[in-house]
């Protein structure tokens, strides 16, 4: 298995989600790749866009149904700004799937508590489905996301269709206000004054800015939330995705292969450190 | 120095033995003279090698001088270790075509000829193991580096002669070359040496039907090795690390450093463990294909830390700051020991002479 | 079915030597793939055929030198969707620029000085309009100007490496002229793009693609050319006027090169 090699894909859906977000739902060409393909949510996969290059993007479907793989992206650098432009009917080249998902095994019997920001709450998407779809296999689920201003705001329907599932909240904040906005104005973290947790038998899965991870890890610390049963999902430069080619470290874990999603006592001490 | 069943292979009968390595198949490589320097260079014959030459290393400074007329290894080793040969600077992975109906890709094949190096270094071969564990026995197989590491015969050559520039004893993996060669040399001064570390090696010094090494001899190359490592001056504490290099991240030395050095990357790139590489995308002006190159890349690029917008080591205190914590420290993590053999090529082939075991024992001291 | 016009391309020509347009001649078979993809509409070196604007997409060679250069230059920008400066009088004034360093007296050299209307300095284009992308190198390289202009046909923010040339000489297994002969090497500081084509030469680059490192993000070069100038002096034993002339070449008038070389001037 040569790890480097790339399969076409073509674009069955193209969707938009927000000002320069977008999902897109791949089906690979080759009947063979597309039956073998397996992936656990939290993985990535290293999208290609001919001429310019790839980047890694995560898996944001439903990990039970691989055979069609939304990826929301947000145009943000060179090759994401190319690949925005790409319509339904195109293809474009899929490496993967790479890296450790969300800990869906470990979470079993407990609450789950998700903390999101920003584009960082398509990378959970797929693992919250798994969870609903299991949904006596878990305790309580509450998930909480910020975005900067409301139009911002992404999977508006998935927010609303998980809010109805039972012994569940969904609550959401925005640093601006907006007309239709009738959430939380203000910052993520805000968020967890308003919700009634079990630390000891809570784990959390984070995804979003940096910065916004750690605060609310140091908070969950404080509310009696063990390190070890915090994830955060870390975005580094990614070149390889199999954790050769040395761009994805962060202290001595690279982000592809150990992570993305990384346990929160294993990876505190290089938070906010460049090395 | 591990005691094998060691044979003498006189001078003249030196070409036998890589006449015998030629039957099998195998291209020659060796350190032959090129620019003031050795570089692997393809050779027919001993002839080519540099007879008569000695390497002069310093900080900053390599120069080729005359050494023992009558010896062929007396040049320690120039800026190439085996990296280039198993981890190549520039790898085709993937082309690309763009047609009307989509995107095909076309992974280029791993292959390899058999190549026989001769003149190994036991830092190379330390630092080879370590480039194994990193590229072949992970989670993912490189297949370019399985491949042509897969086609290599490796003839080590124990050293009898260190730089000032040269800590592989501090280091632990030299000067003699304990494991994972099929043939070891050690110059003496009745021509050499020879043991096996393989079965090939084994055949191969059966085929030549040479002599038994007596204990003279063995004593002779005992010395040589143990001296060449008693006369090494630099040294890293490696006692304290990992721990020690995590503890420095704040120490006010790196800007210190940043004062001095370029950020050119050649430490990294003349660094036989460095692994960080970079995929380059080339398509044609047609835009009608593409082609995917992996080349060798480093943590001094402006683009290392690079990620949308943000770059999380903008500048030259933090670059060195990554690669001097990766080595001696993160390495250690992430795969069971240190990332540096102690072949002081970063040292002496350094632009500026910045030395790392200066710099580590300055960051090293407590009071940061 | 009428067909979509093709991207209007324009090549300039301000004080320069005309090397950087010959690159975009000598593109070969390229070139012809250029002449497939865009209307070449301007390009007095190559053709009589002269077309007004706007365009789509402007190549920019030479520096700023005259009070006309100005004026020509901004109807330039304005003509132009798109503008790359190419080479390095383009980019940061050239070897002409070498006359910011002194007080300029045309009569010296001219025998009829009435008849030069020059400006006291040599300027890169960006010092006078804003530019979209910058082609480093003296001359240009033909493949990253392939890359550039492709990239730019399709939609593509063009990026270069900001890397040393070090590391490309490297990866080419070359021996390190600095290291084991004592050459004057700006390879360290200068970016790659050349292929490190000097060094391949055995001799020491002289930093004809500008300084290193000031890519990611776009901003000022952080190469250290104050540590190399002092390694020059130290240990190649170069005197300061020397070092001067090292850093004050082609690229002399680009920060940091320009600094490094004032102090050894402040020196000598």
């Amino acid at each position: 298995m040569n790890p480097y090699a790339i399969h076409a894909a073509r674009i069955a859906e193209k969707i938009q989600e927000a000002p320069g977000i977008y999902t897109f739902r791949l089906l690979f060409e080759d009947e063979a790749v597309a039956s073998a393909f397996a992936f656990a949510g939290g993985q990535f996969n290293m999208l290609y866009v001919a001429g310019v290059g790839e980047i890694p993007i995560s898996i944001v479907s439903d990990p039970d149904r691989a055979r069609e793989l939304d990826h929301t992206i947000r145009v943000v650098g060179r090759v994401s700004e190319v690949m925005g432009n790409l319509q339904e009917g195109d293809t474009l080249g899929i490496r993967g799937p790479f890296g450790h998902g969300w800990p869906l095994d470990e979470a079993r019997g407990r609450d789950v508590l998700v903390v999101t920001g920003g584009l960082g709450c398509a990378p959970v998407a797929g693992a919250i489905e798994y969870i609903f779809r299991r949904r006596e296999q878990y305790g309580s689920v509450k998930i909480m996301h910020g975005v900067k201003k409301p139009r911002d705001l992404l999977f508006r329907e998935r927010f609303d269709a998980w809010r109805q599932h039972p012994d569940t909240e969904v609550l959401l904040a925005s640093d601006v206000a907006g007309r239709t906005w009738h959430y939380h104005i203000g910052v993520v973290t805000e968020l967890f004054d308003e919700v009634e947790m079990e630390p000891e038998r809570s784990i959390v899965m984070m995804c979003g800015p940096e910065v916004m991870m750690r605060l609310a890890a140091e908070h969950m610390g404080r509310r009696g939330v063990p390190r070890e049963r915090m994830y955060l999902s870390m975005e580094r430069n990614m070149q390889c995705g199999i954790g050769l080619c040395g761009h994805c470290q962060i202290g001595p874990y690279f982000a592809c292969k150990d992570g993305p999603v990384m346990r929160y006592d294993r990876i505190a001490p290089f938070l906010g450190r460049d090395v | 120095m591990t005691d094998r069943c060691a044979f003498k292979l006189p001078r003249d009968r030196f070409d036998d033995l890589l006449q015998a390595i030629r039957q099998r198949n195998y291209l020659l490589l060796a350190p032959v003279e090129r620019d003031g320097s050795v570089m692997w260079g393809e050779i027919e014959g001993s002839r080519e090698l540099a007879w008569g030459k000695a390497d002069s290393q310093a900080p900053g400074s390599y120069r080729l001088e005359a050494g023992h007329p009558e010896r062929c290894f007396e040049v320690t080793h120039g800026p190439q270790s085996l990296k280039s040969l198993t981890f190549s600077p520039r790898q085709k992975l993937v082309h690309v075509r763009c047609g009307d109906d989509g995107l095909t890709f076309d992974s280029e094949a791993a292959e390899s000829k058999p190549t026989a190096v001769i003149g190994v270094r036991a830092c190379d071969l330390a630092a080879l193991k370590m480039q194994e564990r990193i590229f072949i026995e992970g989670e993912y197989a490189d297949p370019y580096f399985k491949a042509r590491r897969e086609k290599l015969l490796l003839v080590a050559v124990n050293c009898t002669r260190a730089q000032p520039t040269c800590f592989c004893a501090s280091m632990g993996t030299g000067p003699a070359a304990e494991s994972g060669f099929d043939l070891v040399l050690t110059e003496l001064e009745e021509g050499f040496l020879v043991a096996a570390g393989s079965r090939t090696g084994e055949e191969i010094i059966a085929s030549l039907n040479l002599d038994a090494a007596g204990e003279p001899e063995q004593e002779e190359a005992r010395q040589a090795v143990e001296a060449c490592a008693a006369s090494q001056t630099r040294s890293i504490n490696t006692e304290q690390l990992p721990q020690a290099m995590y503890a420095a991240h704040d120490h006010p030395h790196w800007d210190d450093i940043a004062s001095r050095c370029l950020s050119c990357a050649n430490c990294t790139m003349v660094c036989p463990t460095c692994f960080c590489h970079a995929v380059e995308e080339v398509p044609t002006l047609s835009r009608d294909e593409s082609e995917r190159i992996r080349v060798w890349d480093s943590c001094f690029t402006p683009e290392h830390g690079y990620i949308h917008g943000k770059n999380m080591r903008p500048a030259t205190r933090e670059r060195y700051r990554m690669w001097l914590t990766h080595k001696l420290a993160a390495w250690i993590d992430q795969f069971g020991s240190s990332g540096c053999v102690g072949c002081g090529r970063c040292i002496t082939w350094c632009p500026v002479g910045i030395d790392l075991t200066a710099e580590v024992a300055a960051l090293l001291e407590k009071d940061a | 079915m009428s067909e979509v016009p093709k991207p209007r391309l324009a090549v300039f020509k301000f004080a320069s030597c005309d090397g950087c347009q010959l690159s975009v001649l000598s593109l070969e078979e390229d070139l012809l793939v250029l002449g497939g993809k865009v209307d070449i509409a301007y390009f007095p070196e190559a053709s009589s055929r002269m077309l007004d604007g706007p365009y789509d997409l402007g190549l920019v060679e030479g520096s700023v030198s005259t009070p006309e250069d100005v004026h020509r230059l901004s109807a330039v920008r304005e003509q132009c969707g798109k503008l790359v400066s190419i080479g390095a009088c383009a980019t940061s004034g050239g070897i002409q620029a070498l006359r910011n360093f002194i007080d300029l007296d045309v009569s010296a050299v001219y025998p009829s000085p009435e008849y030069i209307d020059t400006l006291s300095t040599s300027t890169p284009i960006s010092e006078h309009v804003d530019v979209d992308f910058e082609l480093w190198g003296c001359p240009i390289d033909k493949q990253q100007l392939a890359l550039v202009l492709g990239d730019l046909l399709a939609g593509v923010k063009p990026r270069l490496p900001g890397s040393s040339v070090c590391i490309e000489c490297k990866r080419r297994q070359r021996t390190c002229v600095l290291v084991a002969r004592g050459e004057a090497c700006l390879g360290p500081v200068t970016r790659t793009g050349c292929g490190a084509i000097c060094p391949g030469m055995s001799r020491g680059c002289y930093g004809c693609f500008g300084p290193a490192d000031a890519s990611f993000p776009p901003g000022r070069s952080q190469a250290n050319s104050d540590a190399l100038a002092l390694h020059f002096h130290e240990a190649l034993k170069m005197d300061a006027a020397d070092v001067v002339r090292h850093f004050r070449g082609i690229h002399g008038y680009m920060d940091p090169f320009k600094q490094t070389a004032a102090k050894w001037e402040d020196d000598g």
